[in-house]
């Protein structure tokens, strides 16, 4: 006897494959947000806005409605899109570099309105489809393209906290890190966006799930090298957990 | 039909509702702070939504996001500010987002002067962001001309799926003047116009991919973006038909002053008095600066016309690029202009046109 | 027929509520063109303020000329600044409380003045100064029905109801003063 033990999500076009590199986690975060909105059944009223960086390369897989904003614009595009169509569930799919150097201020602005849609931020610390430069959240002596000699605190300053930066403002409704780099993580991952999902349809305001990932071809590691230096240094620096949820 | 004294910034703003404009975002610039303010009082009062932007680039791509989902939106600045619109501006012409922007041109470059000017001719008409996109520029004179233009933009911009620019300045925005307002659409005809766009507005599709709404600034594909430059060049082309000018006391003038906007307004008013002078001077004045009325100039019966008056509030002129493509080389172009936020003197245009005369006789 | 009016002052006499009136009452009570153009500095309070009004019968080119048929001047400065543009035969209008009469270099114009701030204060509110004026402006000039300026001012004032029978006698005020000199 048939018996149906997993599915994969309709969200993703069942004829795409997967342009990512090996090792890479976008595949996987795209994945768990797809059954978060098939179990929440909020497909058809999903829009999705893509940053620019290899997070744009979705837009060709999905299944569903997709914009992809300007660079760092995300949160100004969603805002529009939001304010104008209350019942759509709405979410940003960004970077880091995205979100937290070009896009700072359109994040910062839309998490302080308390803007009612939801914010996947992807942190690998590092720029990925430029080819490895500096980003605001790599660490202190990690190396990139234009950090040769690794990121020098007194030159570049230290890894931003997005999480704990948005908490200091009061709006924020849900701000929580985690990471896609082990199968309990992946779950809890899943979550969380579905948590996220909801609140926004309850009405509830601002979140934000920052997502710890590899980048296994710009930190040029394997990816079971790139794993554990995700655990070991990334997870460190930027510790998983709730950073607010105001339920 | 009732006249409504009313200062210009707030008149367009007023057309914009009028027009079916639901959703605004922008961030303050003088000279056109009342346009935001106005649309804060006002979207409210039928269902709309006005965000002020953390930035012109926030506004811009808020008014992205909001065309986007299918609702006539809309953002204003002046010349810095529409400097940094210039991204979202090129996303919405990429992905042909219908929307309407407004430039209250003042004094540049750089932070320039607060005054007003026509120094961003070249960049509204030209290259508003990268790209080589084009849009329909409309170029209003007096505060009842941008009320209709803002009013007819809105249809452009859906007809085309294309932004459209209404490219005023510090006086359209600030002079009050008595203007006959459009027709309120109503919620219902706002309604269907949204509905209009389903097929290809973000507002949650069924899930298919092939029919579901994907809005793209881009192609991964190269051959099919060029072909999406081929489509949107085909666009542009058909603007001919779209073309407005006005022509005053052109038939038999010997002398032909060209100008566009509130300079051509006073030009107009110079017309009038030199012409009582029994000078013979005509005006031609573009009110879809792109396209341009070439064709105007082109037509031109050059064993008449001795010379072109190119009058415009730009040091160095910027208008006169087009001037002499339609004149090409015909007859020899003038110049009267000023800069930096002040403005076109009439007395100064009769001067000229007086001199020009002299010159000849 | 146009007329080009500049009204000039401090900051806070009330000139570009002034100018507002005039223009407000040409639109909403005759079929006359009228621009009204206020001049826009950075700074939001002091400094001076000014504004101009063209009222015609044709079609308007510039809201501002340079040529000015009528000129209002509420402070010094705006007299040194605007007297030069006013056209020979045109009329200018002080308020003679602290412009100086004498300062006016000028033999081919016509002077109407009125010591304005002080009646204002006599009144009892300072603030009215610019509404005894404009009733001087429209009492020596005419160009409008006082009537109708009247009930713009009527109009723009109905949310203040107390501020009417005060600025209706700074009105009447000016009125009478600006037809004592026709």
């Amino acid at each position: 006897m048939e018996q149906l033990l997993y599915k994969r999500t309709d969200y993703i076009q069942e004829d795409k494959v997967s342009g990512f590199c090996p090792g890479c986690m976008h595949s996987t975060a795209m994945k768990v947000i797809g059954e978060s909105l098939e179990e929440l059944g909020l497909v058809d009223k999903s829009v999705s806005v893509l940053g620019i960086g290899c997070c744009g390369l979705h837009m060709d897989y999905m299944a569903a409605d997709t914009t992809t904003a300007p660079h760092g614009r995300a949160c100004a595009v969603a805002t529009g899109i939001k304010r104008v169509s209350p019942d759509s569930l709405v979410y940003t799919y960004q970077g880091d570099g995205d979100l937290a150097s070009i896009g700072l201020a359109e994040t910062m602005s839309a998490a302080n309105r308390g803007e009612n849609f939801t914010v996947i931020f992807i942190n690998n610390g590092i720029y990925g489809m430029t080819g490895g430069q500096m980003a605001p959240t790599t660490l202190v002596g990690m190396k990139a393209t234009t950090a040769p000699n690794g990121r020098n605190p007194e030159e570049h300053g230290y890894p931003m906290h997005v999480c704990e930066t948005l908490d200091k403002l009061t709006a924020p409704h849900f701000l929580v890190r985690t990471s896609l780099n082990t199968p309990g993580n992946v779950l809890k991952t899943k979550k969380y966006i579905k948590q996220a999902f909801q609140y926004q349809m309850e009405g509830k305001g601002f979140s934000m799930i920052e997502i710890m990932t590899s980048c296994p071809t710009n930190w040029g590691l394997n990816s079971i090298k790139a794993l554990d230096y995700l655990e070991d240094s990334m997870i460190k620096e930027f510790p998983l957990g709730v950073v607010r949820d105001l339920g | 039909m009732a006249r409504t004294f009313m200062k210009g910034s707030e008149a367009v703003a007023e057309a914009a509702v009028r027009a079916g404009c639901r959703f605004f975002a922008g961030y303050p610039i003088t000279p056109q702070n009342e346009v935001p303010e106005y649309f804060a009082r006002r979207l409210p009062e039928v269902d709309g939504v006005f965000v002020q932007g953390e930035s012109e680039v926030a506004s811009i791509n808020m008014v992205y996001g909001a065309a986007s989902a299918g609702v006539r939106s809309m953002t204003s600045s002046s010349s810095p500010g529409v400097s940094l619109k210039s991204e979202g501006i090129s996303y919405c012409a990429a992905a042909r987002i219908p929307m309407v922007y407004c430039n209250f041109q003042r004094g540049g470059p750089g932070v320039g002067a607060i005054q007003p000017a026509q120094q961003d001719y070249l960049q509204a008409t030209k290259a508003s962001g990268n790209g080589g996109f084009e849009m329909m520029v409309l170029a209003p004179s007096t505060v009842q001309e941008a009320v209709d233009l803002t009013y007819k933009a809105f249809d452009l911009a859906d007809r085309d799926r294309n932004p459209v620019l209404l490219l005023a300045d510090g006086v359209i925005a600030t002079v009050m003047e008595p203007v006959e307002l459009p027709e309120m659409k109503s919620d219902e005809e706002v309604q269907k116009i949204r509905d209009s766009k389903y097929s290809w507005a973000c507002v949650g599709h069924k899930l298919d991919y092939a029919n579901r709404s994907w809005i793209q600034p881009g192609q991964w594909d190269t051959v099919k973006m060029q072909k999406e430059n081929e489509i949107a060049e085909e666009l542009y082309k058909s603007w001919e038909k779209d073309v407005m000018v006005e022509e005053y006391e052109v038939d038999d003038a010997e002398i032909v002053i060209a100008s566009y906007g509130i300079s051509a307004r006073i030009a107009k008013s110079a017309v009038e008095i030199l012409r009582k002078e029994g000078i013979k001077v005509g005006l031609i004045r573009p009110i879809t600066v792109h396209p341009f009325p070439y064709k105007s100039f082109e037509n031109l019966d050059y064993s008449r016309v001795k010379t072109i008056l190119d009058v415009e509030m730009s040091i160095p002129a910027q208008m006169i690029q087009d001037v002499e493509l339609g004149v090409k080389g015909r007859c020899p172009i003038e110049t009267c202009l000023v800069s930096g936020g002040n403005i076109i003197s009439r007395e100064a245009i009769i001067d000229k046109v007086r001199a020009l005369v002299g010159k000849e006789a | 027929m146009e007329t080009n009016l500049c009204v000039a002052g401090f900051g806070g006499q009330g000139v570009m509520t002034l100018g507002k009136f005039l223009a407000s009452a040409t639109c909403d009570s005759t079929d006359k063109n009228v621009t009204f153009f206020p001049s826009y500095g950075a700074e939001q309070r002091g400094g001076t303020a000014n504004c101009f009004v063209v009222i015609s019968d044709d079609m308007i080119g510039a809201p501002l000329g340079d040529v000015m048929d009528d000129l209002i001047v509420m402070n010094g400065a705006s007299l040194h600044k605007f007297l030069p543009t006013v056209k020979e035969g045109g009329r200018l209008f002080i308020n003679s409380s602290i412009v100086d009469e004498k300062e006016i270099d000028r033999k081919d114009i016509q002077v109407v003045s009125a010591p304005v701030t002080e009646l204002a204060l006599e009144m009892g509110n300072a603030k009215v100064l610019n509404v005894i004026m404009l009733g001087v402006y429209i009492g020596y000039t005419e160009v409008i029905d006082p009537e109708i300026v009247w009930n713009t001012v009527e109009h723009k004032l109905s949310k203040k109801p107390k501020l009417l029978p005060l600025n209706k006698q700074a009105f009447e005020k000016g009125l009478e003063i600006g037809r004592s000199f026709r």
